[in-house]
């Protein structure tokens, strides 16, 4: 198979182009002078992350105040939901590497569960069950719960729910790897528990622990399916962008998502170079 | 077992986090919705035990015909998905080398770490009748009139289609990275023509990828909604909206509870008869993802 077919070469390069055109349309548009995010092109313009809303009725994305309190929205939530994820994670890939208990193996199958479930579902569940637990509560207290209705704080946990395997899974992988014999020299020179952890175990998971942060950071920033149900009044960037996509929107979108492509590639540039540290 | 108090006591603060999580976020909320799917209203703010939710699926076309729908059309994108990316996967495994490997590994990743909405919102620019296919097709002059490709079923697919493909194309590729060219160079040698060799040997091979991807993209798109929703319009007719739609607009949640349990039924059914009828485990089969 030293020669592949010129078909088959052929189809790689079509198939590269079908992956990237409505990428690259997306970042074009986001430039055309228009009102609408739709050719025949009207010429080059900034407007769209800009400008002040003179050209087209519609300010651009990084003065308009629907636009950044709805960016503002996404990090309230990506951040606790990423702390959060390495936190836990941590400990849960603790368990799952060294911990010795009955019910390890159904444990560590019941950690997996969340990622077979469909997101709408999760979303649901995460709702219903909430709901129940603030009406219980709220006729025992005789007080609002309302960080347990439809909002931002729900939109933590129902992503947590998911983000949390991934997180484990990506610790547990590092932490498999971790030659114990280094954390015996340590003790054996002295060293207390807590101080081994400090400076010898967590250096060596830092990697790990940074990758499945922001991998966290971002599956919660693009989430979506989980996210819908569980909303309130402020909405997160994905369900604005759902919104405006539904009504007909202007290119301060394409503008939006240009921005949201720029950062997810930082944000893969920085795993990228952990993750090489990490060999 | 005998172990002391404080090492016990360790454990049991260590499993805390993941007990809270599985438990809250998980086992209960399944529950919750399991009960609510049963509980049919009978009088204002009065339920009772009752197959209503289900009994109404079955006896509403619109729900059942969506829910057949979504099936249908969730395994019709998963075996194009598979058809689509075997080659490339195929490539990427066998025939590049290097930096070219590298590159076109990376390649495929990239997009999928960009928001499903931001990809979506770039093919109904290319589809929709104002859209950028239909304005080059004007411009050229194949077609004197707009041409709408956005709002039917072929836009759903192919929407699908593509958001599945990285999904199907890494577990493959890690499959057949580990098929021995010695093999292939075999099949060749005893007389085997490409056709018998690929159908042979190195399908065979790729099985646990085949079954890994197929199973993860047919997840990904029966539970999807903006694919549907956004390319397929008032067309799109997908069971997740529909859940959607119960919960969030209808306010009728055991219903929407019901459609919920019947997705987790259909998605799970799927699954298990995918890694039964192959005799893969679920464990291997995402790790291969």
């Amino acid at each position: 198979m030293n020669h592949p077919p010129l078909a088959w070469k052929l189809y790689i390069a079509a198939f590269y182009i079908f992956l990237f055109s409505p990428l690259l349309v997306v970042a074009i548009f986001a430039f055309n002078a228009s009102p609408f995010p739709s050719p025949p092109w009207k010429g080059f313009t900034l407007d769209w992350f800009i400008g002040s809303g003179s050209t087209f009725g519609k300010p651009g994305v990084l003065v308009d105040p629907i636009w950044l309190d709805t960016i503002a929205n996404s990090f309230k939530v990506a951040v606790p939901v990423a702390l959060l994820a390495v936190m836990i994670g941590t400990v849960n890939a603790w368990v799952l590497e060294r911990a010795e208990f009955p019910g390890k193996t159904f444990l560590s199958m019941m950690m997996l569960w969340p990622l077979v479930i469909p997101g709408v579902v999760l979303g649901i569940s995460i709702l219903a069950f909430f709901s129940r637990v603030a009406n219980g509560l709220e006729d025992w207290l005789q007080t609002d719960l309302d960080f347990l209705r439809p909002g931002l704080p729900l939109v933590v946990l129902g992503q947590l729910s998911f983000i949390l395997t991934i997180s484990t899974l990506i610790i547990a992988a590092r932490l498999r790897k971790f030659d114990r014999s280094l954390e015996e020299a340590a003790f054996d020179l002295g060293a207390s528990r807590a101080r081994v952890l400090r400076t010898v175990t967590l250096p060596f998971l830092s990697p790990a622990l940074i990758g499945a942060g922001l991998v966290s950071l971002l599956m919660s920033f693009e989430n979506f399916n989980t996210t819908l149900m569980l909303v309130g009044s402020e909405p997160p960037l994905p369900i604005t962008m759902y919104g405006q996509m539904r009504e007909g929107a202007t290119p301060a979108i394409n503008a939006v998502s240009l921005l949201l492509m720029l950062g997810v590639g930082g944000i893969v540039s920085v795993f990228a170079l952990t993750s090489k540290a990490e060999r | 077992m005998s172990k002391k108090p404080a090492q016990s006591l360790t454990l049991f603060l260590l499993l805390a986090p993941a007990i809270l999580w599985l438990g809250l976020l998980i086992v209960l909320p399944h529950v919750e919705i399991l009960v609510l799917s049963f509980s049919e209203r009978v009088a204002p703010r009065v339920y009772a035990f009752g197959f209503g939710n289900y009994l109404e699926f079955f006896t509403e076309p619109l729900y059942w015909r969506t829910f057949a729908r979504t099936a249908t059309m969730s395994i019709i994108v998963t075996a194009l998905t598979l058809v689509l990316a075997f080659p490339i996967a195929l490539y990427i495994a066998r025939v590049a080398r290097g930096r070219l490997k590298a590159m076109l590994l990376l390649l495929c990743l990239l997009p999928f770490w960009v928001s499903e909405l931001v990809r979506t919102l770039g093919w109904m620019m290319l589809l929709r009748e104002t859209g950028v296919i239909s304005y080059v097709l004007q411009a050229i002059g194949v077609t004197d009139q707009r041409i709408e490709f956005l709002y039917n079923d072929g836009a759903v697919i192919l929407g699908l289609v593509y958001g599945g493909l990285l999904f199907m194309i890494v577990p493959l590729a890690n499959a057949l990275e580990s098929l021995e060219p010695s093999v292939v160079e075999a099949g060749f040698d005893l007389g085997g023509s490409r056709w018998t060799v690929l159908r042979r040997i190195v399908i065979p091979h790729a099985m646990p990828g085949i079954v890994a991807g197929s199973i993860i993209v047919f997840m990904l798109t029966v539970g999807n909604f903006a694919t549907p929703v956004l390319l397929g319009g008032k067309n799109g007719l997908w069971f997740t909206e529909q859940i959607y739609a119960q919960f969030i607009t209808r306010f009728n949640w055991p219903q929407g509870a019901a459609f919920g349990m019947l997705l987790l039924v259909l998605s799970s059914a799927i699954v298990w008869a995918g890694l039964r009828l192959t005799g893969q485990s679920l464990g291997t089969t995402l790790k291969q993802a």
